[in-house]
């Protein structure tokens, strides 16, 4: 049997395709004001048995299609515990939201914490942070990699940090140093929220922003824990909404 | 329902009228959607409809009328305001409800953003003049609870005829208790002296039977909410209990008396609202009152049922009966202390009694998860989920912790935290 999953997130659509544990068909596009369109395009041409939808968008795509959904947080966790079957704590950055999973065997929520009506933290900060810096995203994490020391940044209000970085520009600080700044507030705001819950080994980071190497440089430092960032990352809620799919 | 034109009425109480339709068209819409649209309802809860499309005519004309007739209307916003001692001078109660978001600018012009979303609306209901009841009240009581209630009063008396400010203790010690009594001594006489009554041993336990028969509806309507399937919907016991602040009290308690003989059959046929085996859970937190109804409609449309409210417009506010035996006023006194420093609010330290509530609330309503709702910017609330969180994951009890306010805009998150609960309760 073919199950396919779909994820449906804020800033990006994420499609799977999947015969027994092996993925045979992934792909990623833009979501737009439309995604029951951007969704159909991802699935057209593509032969599946049982589609499972996940994402904000879930309930849309379920009605339109007649799927079954999940949420991000049970696909991201089903997801993990086949791609890292050592992972206990799940953290999972996307665009808008952040969550921290600790979960069980085979991928069971134990406990999570999302965060409130903010963005803070989130892929979407990270871009309005670079933009402030004028950096597109490879230079904003490559720069702040190599900093040899950090700038604090106080706020986590995507609003009054990107003020607070215009304003620190403008009295001469050095950009990478700003980007480590900004890098490490994050950090400190996603570790605040990961260490309310039992922060079990193995710690998996998944979603968008795992493909941030400073990032993870300094949440690891942070939690003081070793972190794992699976292959495909981006891809974990996906091939967890498939999974689902499947029954796999 | 409506074929009488309040607005004459609405008028003569200096109400808004174009922004007083307006609130009412919301309403009315919100009704229609989260109440009137859920499947296989209890024939008794026509009553409460009923109630809820007059809510700002019939009633608001009987108390109008009562007043004509000379009775006393006293508006109030929190449990430890005596329904006893109002109903013991033939006053009326009505418990102001500040669930809505509506003149969120205008209350800003009065308070900081980070106000809890209630103490917004009660301000913004009076500032856009929307609120029939505050407009018909002859006496409005303010209490010293939470700093926001407590500091906000000091601009709110002024907005407001005759307001009462009633001072609470912290602590149920001795001191507290002896705070307490005086408040209420001093809360009676207020009323003796506006109303021209004198409060008896007989008018003060004929109120203490009254409200305690209220009360005990609602025990029998929480007790039959413990069978699953679930014979009601957590949002129709919710609305009871929110009209349980402004209605008739003797009219309340036969129409949920009425609705309960009804729920026994459904339960004894095995008719449930939703199947047998669907996830049950508890909210435990800060009122809802009307019509807060976003929490309880997302858990709802979303795969569970609403067992049990942990909450001042639930059973905290309902749990306790006061003694009625007493042949002096001193020990009627007595008897009230007794049952209101029982309360378990938040504003209380230390407060243990209130896990130990939600917890033996949880075993005998058979919730599988406990919600802990708080307003946003509620530090008493906020400060005590923690503990709620923590005491009840250690009984393996899975608990979800949400701050929200009465807005919408946060529906969507909030039903991702609240289907991923579900889904863990399910697993
Ligand atoms: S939470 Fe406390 S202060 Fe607020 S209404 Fe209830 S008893 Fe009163
Ligand atoms: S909800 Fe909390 S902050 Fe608001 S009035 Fe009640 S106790 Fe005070």
């Amino acid at each position: 049997m073919r199950a396919a999953g779909i994820d449906i997130g804020s800033r990006t659509v994420k499609f799977v395709v999947m015969e027994n544990r092996d993925i045979v068909h992934e792909a990623i596009a833009y979501n737009s004001h439309d995604p029951i369109s951007v969704a159909r395009s991802l699935l057209s041409e593509h032969a599946f048995d049982r589609l499972t939808a996940t994402g904000y968008g879930r309930h849309l795509i379920s009605r339109t299609l007649g799927c079954d959904v999940a949420t991000e947080i049970r696909a991201a966790a089903i997801g993990t515990a086949v791609m890292v079957p050592t992972g206990r704590t799940v953290i999972d950055i996307g665009g808008q939201d952040i969550k921290v999973i600790s979960t069980g065997e085979n991928g069971a929520v134990r406990r999570f914490e999302m965060n409130d009506k903010c963005a803070a933290g989130t892929g979407r900060f990270l871009e309005i942070m670079a933009a402030a810096l004028s950096l597109s995203m490879p230079e904003f994490i490559q720069m702040a990699q190599t900093a040899a020391q950090p700038v604090r940044i106080t706020s986590m209000c995507a609003v009054f940090a990107e003020s607070e970085v215009v304003s620190q520009l403008a009295r001469g600080c050095p950009r990478d140093e700003l980007a480590l700044g900004i890098h490490q507030a994050i950090a400190h705001r996603i570790a605040g929220m990961a260490q309310r819950i039992p922060l079990t080994e193995t710690i998996v980071v998944c979603g968008g922003v795992a493909r941030n190497t400073t990032l993870i440089r300094e949440l690891t430092r942070v939690l003081g824990l070793p972190i794992v960032t699976p292959e495909r990352a981006q891809l974990i809620p996906a091939i967890g909404a498939a999974l689902l799919a499947g029954s796999f | 329902m409506n074929q009488v034109d309040y607005h004459p009425m609405w008028a003569d109480l200096g109400l808004n009228l174009d922004t007083h339709d307006q609130l009412l068209a919301v309403l009315g819409k919100v009704y229609q959607d989260f109440f009137l649209s859920q499947p296989n309802r209890p024939k008794g809860m026509d009553y409460f409809n009923f109630v809820m499309s007059e809510v700002h005519g019939l009633r608001i004309k009987e108390l109008i009328d009562a007043r004509a007739a000379g009775r006393k209307v006293i508006g109030s916003f929190c449990l430890y305001v005596p329904e006893e001692l109002i109903l013991a001078v033939d006053g009326i109660s009505v418990g102001l409800c500040a669930g809505a978001e509506f003149g969120t600018a205008k209350a800003e012009m009065f308070l900081p953003r980070t106000t809890c979303a209630l103490i917004k609306s009660f301000f913004g209901f009076i500032l856009e003049k929307v609120c029939p009841y505050i407009a018909a009240s002859d006496m409005i009581v303010g209490e010293n609870t939470c700093d926001g209630k407590k500091k906000s009063y000091e601009q709110f008396r002024k907005l407001v005829p005759n307001f009462f400010g009633m001072d609470l203790p912290q602590t149920k010690s001795d001191e507290g208790r002896n705070l307490l009594r005086s408040e209420y001594v001093r809360f009676a006489r207020a009323l003796e002296s506006l109303s021209g009554r004198t409060i008896t041993v007989d008018s003060l336990s004929q109120a203490i039977e009254t409200v305690n028969a209220k009360r005990q509806a609602i025990h029998r309507l929480a007790r039959l909410r413990s069978a699953d399937p679930a014979p009601i919907s957590g949002l129709d016991a919710l609305l009871i209990n929110q009209i349980y602040f402004y209605d008739d009290p003797i009219r309340f308690t036969q129409s949920v008396n009425a609705l309960c003989d009804e729920l026994e059959q459904r339960i004894a046929a095995g008719n449930g609202v939703f199947p047998k085996g669907h996830p049950r859970i508890l909210v435990s937190g800060c009122p809802m009152a009307i019509p807060n109804w976003k929490l309880p409609w997302i858990v709802e449309q979303n795969g569970a049922v609403i067992v049990g409210e942990e909450s001042c417009v639930g059973e905290r506010g309902t749990r306790n009966l006061t003694s009625a035996h007493g042949d002096s006023i001193e020990t009627l006194f007595d008897n009230l202390v007794d049952r209101y420093s029982r309360i378990d609010c938040a504003i209380f330290t230390p407060n243990s009694e209130r896990i130990d509530h939600v917890d033996s609330m949880s075993s005998a309503y058979r919730a599988d998860g406990v919600i802990h709702y708080a307003l946003q910017f509620c530090t008493p609330y906020q400060m005590e989920a923690f503990q709620v969180e923590k005491t009840l994951e250690e009984q393996k009890l899975p608990v979800l912790r949400i701050d929200t306010d009465y807005s919408m805009e946060d529906v969507e998150p909030l039903r991702t935290r609240v289907e991923a609960f579900i889904e863990r309760i399910r697993s």
